[in-house]
């Protein structure tokens, strides 16, 4: 009876443990099922290196919106890293206990406010800045890095924070034996020590950057064109995807679903250097 | 010639009191061990010749410790006590980085950037470690990637870097096996020409081997302080003669 109810149990945690295998499974067959007839049908050439995306006129070249996204993403990572990493520094490093508990959970807080409320942030404030002080007309790539930039602060901060407060107090206390005073230890012994775990959360801010949607589209322009300037509109992947889904037919609804492949191997590639870094570490 | 003179130091971790009133006088170019049970305060007098209790909330000292007549507590920069007072830790601690960059830290951090002088510090120090054949072909490789006692070599060798009076070692061989260890002790007696040793340790053969003055801790105070041939073969109190016929520790 024991032995039915124990086999049982263990089929019941072996399916849940598939389920999360299964769905990224079948994401991948819908995908590739429906996106790479589509790249053979445009050609895979002309599809991931043609400069004009015209559906109408059966152009389904998407180079310009990889370039958007990795535009955006770089200016993202350019904002977000140096502020994430010297965050991270300071939480575990030099901050009075007092603040801690005051930014920790602002910085959670941060995680936790939804895409389209950043989006929102960045319409009404950072485009209409952008604009005034700064050049064209706001809704451009500059806003949509630093919005971006932003977004990734709390995983930048949070995962560097963990991966430097890991790193083990003798190293610490070996350079403060030395004479070297705490910042030294701190920027000399302890952030190359934990090195392998900022760039993980580097990674993974990529990785959130490039997939992030809602709120890139409110703030960057999406011309569906090659990039032209900081200063300029530009579209991204994701916000290719989403602005034509709905009223796309047939081979430009393919198109969309190879966009989305694309996408989805540039994530793969992410979160593969994320495990070979992560296998480093240890 | 007097090198430290520790006089009335008592040390506080909050409440409670690591080191009661003890009185040391510590000889220039000789090698001091440090002898008693667990927790009876060895490593905590030994931190405290380097300041290395401050990084320890809630320490606190009375009284003076006296190093070539000037109060290590008065008003002096701690970091340039620390490079005239080096330490070797209990557990080998090489930083994650190349060999030649662990030896090159405290050089660098004291203001030397020339990669000439660098590179010669480097061998000078890893010399007198007594491992620099050993490791000189891959100086651009790991630290980590060498055996314990090689590692915990280095680590002295990174702390000669700096040119220090003092070598603190708090049992520095008591993660080694035999062999790493008693390479270690070679080092040791040959290091006492030019520097001030004091080590801590556990082991009793290695302080009778080695040092030239024992003192025997026992609850934060001093018990006996003589050197080593007395205390080990002529002690003048109970406790010491207890604790070194193995009667209890």
């Amino acid at each position: 009876m024991l032995k039915k109810k124990e086999q049982f149990m263990r089929l019941i945690f072996l399916f849940s443990a598939c389920t999360s295998i299964i769905a990224v499974f079948l994401i991948c067959i819908f995908l590739f099922a429906n996106g790479i007839p589509a790249m053979s049908k445009i050609g895979v050439f002309n599809f991931l290196l043609g400069k004009n995306w015209k559906p109408s006129n059966a152009l389904f070249g998407i180079l310009p919106m990889i370039l958007g996204s990795i535009y955006v993403t770089a200016g993202a990572i350019l904002i977000g890293v140096p502020i994430g990493v010297l965050t991270a520094m300071y939480l575990s490093l030099f901050c009075p206990k007092k603040l801690y508990r005051l930014i920790k959970p602002a910085i959670e807080l941060l995680a936790g406010i939804p895409s389209v409320v950043y989006g929102f942030f960045g319409l009404v404030v950072l485009v209409p800045f952008i604009r005034n002080y700064i050049g064209g007309n706001g809704s451009v790539m500059l806003t949509a890095s630093i919005l971006l930039g932003m977004m990734i602060l709390p995983t930048i901060i949070n995962v560097s924070e963990s991966a430097i407060r890991a790193v083990p107090s003798n190293y610490y206390e070996g350079g403060r034996a030395l004479g070297a005073s705490h910042e030294r230890s701190a920027f000399f012994v302890i952030l190359p020590a934990a090195k392998s775990g900022v760039f993980a959360s580097i990674v993974l801010g990529v990785g959130r950057a490039i997939g992030e949607t809602m709120a890139v589209i409110m703030v960057a322009g999406n011309q569906a064109r090659m990039p032209k300037g900081l200063l300029k509109g530009v579209r991204t992947l994701t916000a290719n995807i989403v602005i034509e889904m709905g009223y796309a037919a047939d081979l430009h609804r393919e198109a969309l679903i190879a966009t989305a492949v694309v996408l989805f191997i540039f994530i793969l590639i992410i979160n593969l250097s994320f495990s070979l870094l992560n296998r480093k570490s240890i | 010639m007097e090198k430290f003179k520790i006089t009335d130091l008592d040390l506080y971790y909050g409440t409670f009191k690591a080191l009661i009133k003890v009185n040391l006088t510590i000889e220039a170019n000789q090698i001091t061990a440090f002898i008693g049970p667990s927790g009876c305060g060895k490593s905590t007098l030994l931190k405290s010749l380097n300041r290395m209790n401050d990084l320890i909330e809630g320490c606190r000292i009375d009284g003076n410790v006296l190093l070539d007549g000037e109060d290590i507590y008065g008003n002096i920069d701690v970091n340039l006590l620390r490079k005239r007072v080096g330490m070797v830790f209990q557990k080998p601690n090489p930083f994650p980085m190349s060999i030649y960059d662990n030896v090159a830290y405290g050089p660098r951090t004291h203001g030397i950037h020339s990669k000439i002088k660098l590179d010669e510090i480097v061998e000078t120090s890893l010399r007198n470690a007594a491992i620099w054949d050993e490791l000189k072909d891959r100086l651009k490789k790991s630290a980590l990637g060498i055996s314990g006692g090689q590692q915990q070599r280095l680590c002295i060798a990174r702390a000669l870097a700096v040119q220090p009076e003092v070598l603190l070692m708090d049992e520095p061989t008591s993660a080694l096996d035999p062999i790493s260890t008693s390479k270690i002790e070679d080092l040791i007696s040959e290091l006492k020409e030019r520097y001030t040793i004091i080590i801590v340790t556990h082991n009793m053969q290695q302080a009778v081997r080695i040092s030239d003055k024992t003192a025997f801790f026992l609850l934060g105070q001093v018990i006996e302080y003589d050197t080593t041939e007395n205390i080990f073969s002529n002690p003048r109190q109970k406790e010491t003669e207890d604790y070194i016929t193995g009667r209890f520790g």
